[in-house]
């Protein structure tokens, strides 16, 4: 066999680095193909049920195309290396579950600092602690939001199905270059460890949002790794590209200079938290079923909202007016849609089945003085679309 | 004669590793008599010959005073957070394997803290070079005690004195896998920077230990008047000895007068390179 026909042999076992078609896939699976699809080319992570399987697929199928699969040796260090990878201009990876997330909390805060973009899967199980390891939950949300100390502005997208975890995999890539910031995705175990039809669109249907660079080439002006543009998200060079960037965590200027007063800390901040916030609108997702007329709002995300959406259509079947409002980007939370329909003025309660006790209620308790009905499991079992349909009639 | 700019103005205002500097973020923070100056001058100069674009060269550090290393380096410089530089550096190697990786940090931090990380990253053998500071403390957070400072020696969490044996790093990392082992002093400056240079010739992982006086918070309270006391403390009591074997006999205590230091080039192998 010739030198190119050997090549081309082993470029036909190469499997591409998107997999267009119709697959029966695992969660965790359609999860990693999401980051293989978005072009992720460093993967740092650490073995953690339920997450695990992300990991092995990554580590079968990444190398081969040219990316880096590296086993760090804790949660700690595989924040620290994706973040790094991204500042070498990688798009990076982790996954994790509860106990490595807390873990990456520090980092997680290094990099809405730094302003590198990143991606962290976080598939929930029973929590705190070690909880229950093979078990759902969903009781990471709020530390999804404010788990580092301080105050910044991070995304995070909650699949309720294989498929989204695919789609919403590959949006929190673009998500993270577009506004320099960490994007989650906060799966659970019920839908990490779902097989279900999972479609993956060709290569060239697969959307890319690219980070902004510097738009001059290096030269005897300091470039400014952290002057905005008019969207608050300034253009970032990589190592490597001449530019001579400083990041550090300390408090800088836009010279990526650390600049400790506190003025320079309250514009930093500020911008940290309003580059998200005032982006809301166009981050935000979310999922409404027959909302308009009803007097009953179920507000769900992730495996919780199977369970709803199933109780909701066999409730309006039954005559109830009530809706559904399917969270898929939880944070950005998107308040003003729930306050536009409190004000429309149909809405007489609302209800909140999660597996935690309470964390997405003390959003929607927050906007309005409606009553706000829990249904809530600690970990471990997820309400069932009786349980919810029962509350819905009661 | 009034005195004008143009009086000042020295004769030759270039200085060889200048354009390596950020002179815009002069003056520096660290103390008189503090050592971390002199290891990025050495750096710095190694850089200059190491013939490799310094565009290709990026520091990273983590926290403390010799954290601070990679803001004053006029290369793509990384801050991380305390203990991850090491990880940080470990991505941005891996994932650009052209670059030319140098952590700059503290004993506390590479040793203590990020402990975990400096074993695992000599093991997989990444293509990074350390250079470790070694003060005996913790000088930024004012002269607490940590895994490299000798036993009896104060500290503001030991003003008895040490209880705990500390590290023999040059032992350790020899232990894990480094491929080239070195420990001088910022006595040693020309030895420091060819070890910094030999380190760069290289693609696996390095580890310099470099002693440095640290008068304000452990000279302070261990009866080290200055930094110049300190340095005389390393000119009487060093012994080079470059390719020492016995590394497991090389711990250092600063404060008893009769043992020597053993500083040297000790290891210089090959072993299969990681992801490059």
């Amino acid at each position: 066999m010739t030198d190119s026909a050997a090549a081309a042999q082993v470029q036909t076992d190469l499997e591409p680095r998107v997999l267009t078609g119709t697959h029966f896939m695992l969660g965790d699976h359609a999860c990693a193909e999401g980051a293989m699809a978005a072009g992720m080319n460093f993967f740092g992570g650490y073995p953690i049920t339920p997450s695990t399987e992300i990991a092995e697929h990554i580590a079968r199928r990444l190398p081969p195309l040219g990316g880096r699969f590296v086993q760090m040796e804790d949660e700690l260090g595989s924040m620290a290396a994706i973040i790094g990878a991204s500042v070498a201009g990688a798009r990076s990876f982790t996954a994790t579950s509860g106990p490595g997330f807390s873990l990456m909390m520090e980092n997680i805060g290094l990099a809405a600092m730094l302003e590198v973009p990143c991606v962290v899967a976080n598939v929930q199980r029973a929590s705190p602690s070690t909880g229950l390891p093979t078990m759902v939950g969903q009781s990471d949300i709020l530390q999804a939001r404010w788990g580092s100390h301080g105050d910044y502005g991070i995304i995070a997208y909650c699949p309720a199905s294989p498929q989204e975890c695919f789609d919403l995999t590959v949006r929190a890539f673009n998500a993270a270059d577009q506004y320099r910031v960490p994007v989650f995705i906060l799966m659970d175990e019920v839908i990490g460890h779902m097989t279900e039809r999972v479609v993956i669109p060709a290569a060239d249907d697969i959307p890319f949002v690219p980070r902004k660079g510097p738009r001059k080439a290096p030269g005897a002006e300091p470039f400014l790794s952290y002057k905005p543009d008019e969207d608050l998200v300034p253009p970032m060079a990589h190592a490597g590209e001449g530019y001579k960037v400083h990041m550090t965590g300390l408090t800088h200027d836009e010279r990526g200079y650390p600049a400790l007063n506190a003025e320079s800390h309250d514009k930093l901040v500020n911008r940290l938290v309003d580059k998200i916030r005032l982006h809301a609108a166009d981050i935000e997702l979310y999922e409404e079923i027959k909302v308009d007329d009803a007097d009953t709002i179920v507000v769900s995300f992730g495996c919780t909202a199977r369970s709803a959406r199933h109780a909701v259509q066999q409730a309006r079947l039954e005559g109830q007016k009530c809706g559904l409002i399917r969270l898929i980007t939880i944070w950005p939370f998107p308040e003003q849609r729930i306050r536009q329909l409190i004000e429309q003025g149909n809405v007489k309660r609302f209800i909140v089945p999660e597996v935690n006790l309470g964390q997405l209620r003390r959003e929607i308790e927050r906007l309005t003085q409606l009553p706000v009905e829990r249904l809530n499991h600690a970990g471990g079992a997820m309400p069932t679309p009786e349980a919810i349909l029962e509350m819905i009639r009661s | 004669m009034s005195v004008t700019e143009q009086t000042i103005q020295p004769a030759a205002n270039i200085h060889p590793i200048d354009n390596l500097l950020r002179a815009d973020r002069l003056p520096h923070i660290l103390c008189p008599g503090c050592g971390i100056g002199t290891v990025i001058h050495g750096y710095a100069h190694a850089i200059a010959a190491s013939g490799i674009d310094e565009n290709n060269h990026v520091c990273v550090s983590g926290i403390g005073c010799s954290g601070r290393a990679a803001g004053y380096m006029n290369v793509d410089s990384y801050h991380a957070t305390h203990g991850r530089a090491l990880p940080f550096a470990l991505g941005i190697a891996v994932h650009n394997p052209e670059l030319k990786v140098t952590v700059i940090s503290g004993d506390g931090d590479l040793t203590a803290i990020g402990g975990n990380h400096l074993i695992h990253a000599a093991r997989r053998n990444v293509n990074l070079n350390v250079i470790c500071i070694n003060n005996f403390n913790y000088g930024m957070t004012g002269g607490q005690v940590g895994p490299t400072t000798p036993l009896g020696a104060k500290g503001s969490t030991a003003p008895l004195g040490a209880v705990e044996e500390p590290f023999n790093l040059p032992y350790l990392a020899k232990a894990t896998g480094a491929e080239f082992v070195a420990r001088w002093t910022i006595l040693h400056v020309r030895e420091f920077q060819d070890a910094v240079l030999r380190s760069m010739e290289k693609t696996g992982f390095c580890f310099i230990e470099v002693l440095a006086p640290c008068p304000t918070s452990f000279g302070r309270a261990n009866k080290i008047g200055d930094g110049l006391h300190e340095v005389e403390i390393y000119r009487e009591r060093c012994r080079i000895e470059n390719g020492a074997t016995n590394l497991e006999d090389l711990d250092i205590d600063l404060l008893d007068e009769n043992k020597s230091i053993t500083v040297g080039n000790f290891v210089d192998i090959e072993r299969r390179p990681f992801m490059t």
